[in-house]
């Protein structure tokens, strides 16, 4: 079973990232069940929601508190939350900040992990310029499929498809497609570098 | 089809299959997807020959629902939480004049202090006005459960409530399959009443009844529901039948044929409790779970079957009667009432309002009642250090002020205490 934490702030589209992302796991064959932290619903409170995937019935119901891939829409929780804990040795982390993870304080963090594992997305910046809106989930699941095998991009897009319709959601698959992209891009020049 | 889909917005989908024909509810968390849900349906034209009304309170919505039912038509509402208790007496109405009326209740905690979260306080308050109450474990189960609650209710003529975890099943997203049109119509035919308010044919129903009768009424209510056993039994059979999977039914057993030691729980804790069990087995320890799905009316001889073979069975509370303990506990109890050989019984309170019960917490709970059995309630995950510092207080001071603030104030200590020992130690390193 493999298990993902999704942090953000009300209003930036946190349960339906990790709903999507079910979605997508779904398309793919799998089970897969997504669940909200179940707080008061507010716009900029801290929110939670989580995703698990697996090949056979999930039927636990626990939160998620180890998570193998931790997705983090806002960077100043940071400050308020211990937003890192339980996250597996050999987890993944993708964060959403125009900065480098020194500028955000958290290379430490990113030391610890498996080289590659951590990864940066400036999602607000391509929803705002894809969208027209800072909602930063789509772009960011559009990033997870770049260093992860969670699901794959045409999953993603196609559950970006089925839960916005008609030309939001093309504009959301297209931001999750230059979100990828990025990933990708940035991977490939380190692997130059090493070279 | 296969479909993942929300929970509330799954069993939406499968209540509008049931073709209800009035549907009438006032939105409360963390039910209001459902009713939103079959109102979209109702719009759209998806479900056709059905009424919609919105109403003005719970009460309102249970009393119209007790209108249209005794008018003969097929009527389902939805609630949670205090919304059930505002309904009350059209609770015990619907019962004591016998309308099939199908209600979700999206379990949640009952205030105050108020608390939007799941357990089973709404349900075990209203345990004894009469309805059928049903548990679901997972989501799919949830949405079938409507099918054979309307069925249930209307061979019978009892009203009858579909237990559904808030927030735990109602919000959750997953794999559930929506049935087809023509397998559902073949399941559950059109309603037929037992007795209709027609103006053609004028007669009255809930007129006042003396001593000379009420008992009598009342015996037959719980004849109804003592003899419906077989029948629950039989259109889960019938269910299964149809529709390919399991549902319903009084209750389930998993892993008990050699268990000393078995759970006895409600509703989408199962799930985690399973889980825990598949990991004590895989250390030979012989551990088995009973799920409980029809709670009212309560199943003491399939209990007693299901049980037999037991030493200790550890039940799971998700409520908690103050004066008493746990509900579900002390119903067990009255199962083993002059039974020879009776199992040891234990008692948990857990996942009150909203509290997570983890894989963790389940394991080291099962292992503390096989080696320490305790007497009463043992409460999982309590924060001990936090009573014992506001039991301090309250017993220093005549005005101790009000429990739950100072709980919260308390915590709120501890929290930033905490978050100034990390900041001092990030500073350090």
């Amino acid at each position: 079973m493999f298990q993902i934490r999704i942090h953000g702030r009300g209003g930036q589209g946190v349960v339906t990232a990790a709903e999507m992302l079910s979605v997508a796991a779904f398309l793919e064959g799998k089970h897969a069940q997504a669940f909200p932290s179940f707080g008061s619903e507010r716009m900029g409170a801290p929110v939670v929601a989580f995703c698990r995937i697996a090949d056979k019935e999930i039927r636990l119901r626990e939160p998620i508190q180890t998570p193998d891939v931790l997705i983090v829409q806002d960077a100043t929780l940071f400050k308020s939350l211990d937003v890192l804990e339980g996250l597996q040795p050999g987890g993944h982390l993708l964060v959403n900040t125009n900065r480098s993870f020194a500028d955000i304080h958290l290379d430490g963090a990113v030391a610890r992990l498996p080289e590659g594992h951590a990864q940066t997305c400036p999602a607000t910046d391509l929803a705002r310029q894809h969208i027209g809106r800072p909602a930063p989930n789509t772009a960011l699941l559009g990033a997870l499929t770049a260093f992860t095998d969670v699901v794959k991009l045409a999953s993603v897009m196609e559950a970006i498809a089925r839960t916005f319709p008609g030309k939001v959601g093309e504009a959301n698959i297209a931001c999750a497609q230059a979100a990828h992209d990025l990933v990708r891009l940035r991977l490939a020049a380190t692997e130059t570098e090493h070279a | 089809m296969l479909e993942q889909l929300e929970g509330s917005k799954a069993m939406a989908r499968t209540i509008a299959l049931c073709r209800p024909q009035v549907i009438c509810a006032y939105p409360i968390t963390p039910q209001t997807h459902i009713v939103e849900g079959v109102g979209e349906l109702v719009r759209d034209g998806t479900l056709e020959n059905c009424e919609f009304i919105n109403v003005e309170s719970e009460f309102a919505a249970l009393s119209v629902a007790i209108g249209a039912s005794a008018a003969g038509a097929r009527a389902y509402t939805a609630t949670a939480s205090q919304g059930l208790l505002f309904m009350a007496e059209a609770v015990y109405n619907a019962a004591g004049l016998g309308l099939p009326i199908v209600m979700t209740l999206g379990n949640r905690a009952i205030g105050a202090p108020i608390n939007i979260w799941n357990d089973h306080s709404d349900a075990m308050a209203l345990r004894e006005s009469g309805w059928i109450q049903l548990f679901a474990e997972t989501n799919q189960e949830a949405a079938d459960l409507h099918i054979i609650a309307f069925r249930l209710a209307e061979e019978l003529s009892v009203p009858t409530m579909v237990c559904v975890d808030g927030f735990i099943l109602t919000h959750a997203m997953e794999r559930i399959d929506i049935p087809d049109q023509k397998i559902v119509d073949a399941y559950l035919p059109p309603y037929e009443p037992v007795q209709v308010l027609d103006v053609e044919h004028p007669m009255s129903i809930g007129a006042m009844v003396g001593p000379d009768a009420f008992t009598e009424v009342r015996y037959l209510q719980y004849y109804k529901q003592q003899t419906s056993f077989r029948l629950i039994e039989t259109l889960s059979q019938q269910f299964a039948k149809l529709f390919g999977r399991v549902a319903g039914g009084l209750l389930r057993s998993y892993h008990t044929e050699d268990a000393e030691f078995v759970v006895v729980a409600m509703g989408s804790i199962n799930g985690t409790i399973k889980d825990v069990i598949d990991e004590m087995r895989a250390e030979d320890i012989a551990i088995g779970l009973v799920s409980l799905v029809t709670f009212r009316p309560f199943p003491v001889r399939a209990l007693q079957e299901a049980l037999a073979h037991a030493r200790d069975v550890l039940v799971i509370d998700k409520a908690l009667d103050p004066g008493m303990g746990g509900p579900l506990a002390s119903n067990v109890a009255i199962a083993f009432r002059n039974m020879d050989d009776a199992p040891n019984l234990h008692s948990a309170i857990c996942g009150l309002g909203g509290r997570p019960v983890t894989k963790a917490s389940l394991s080291r709970l099962f292992r503390q009642a096989m080696v320490q059995p305790w007497e009463g309630p043992h409460f999982l995950d309590l924060n001990d250090r936090v009573i014992a510092r506001e039991i301090h207080r309250r017993g220093k001071a005549r005005r101790a002020g009000p429990a739950a603030e100072n709980i919260l104030k308390i915590l709120e200590r501890e929290k930033a205490e905490k978050a100034r020992a990390r900041e001092a130690a990030e500073g350090a390193s």
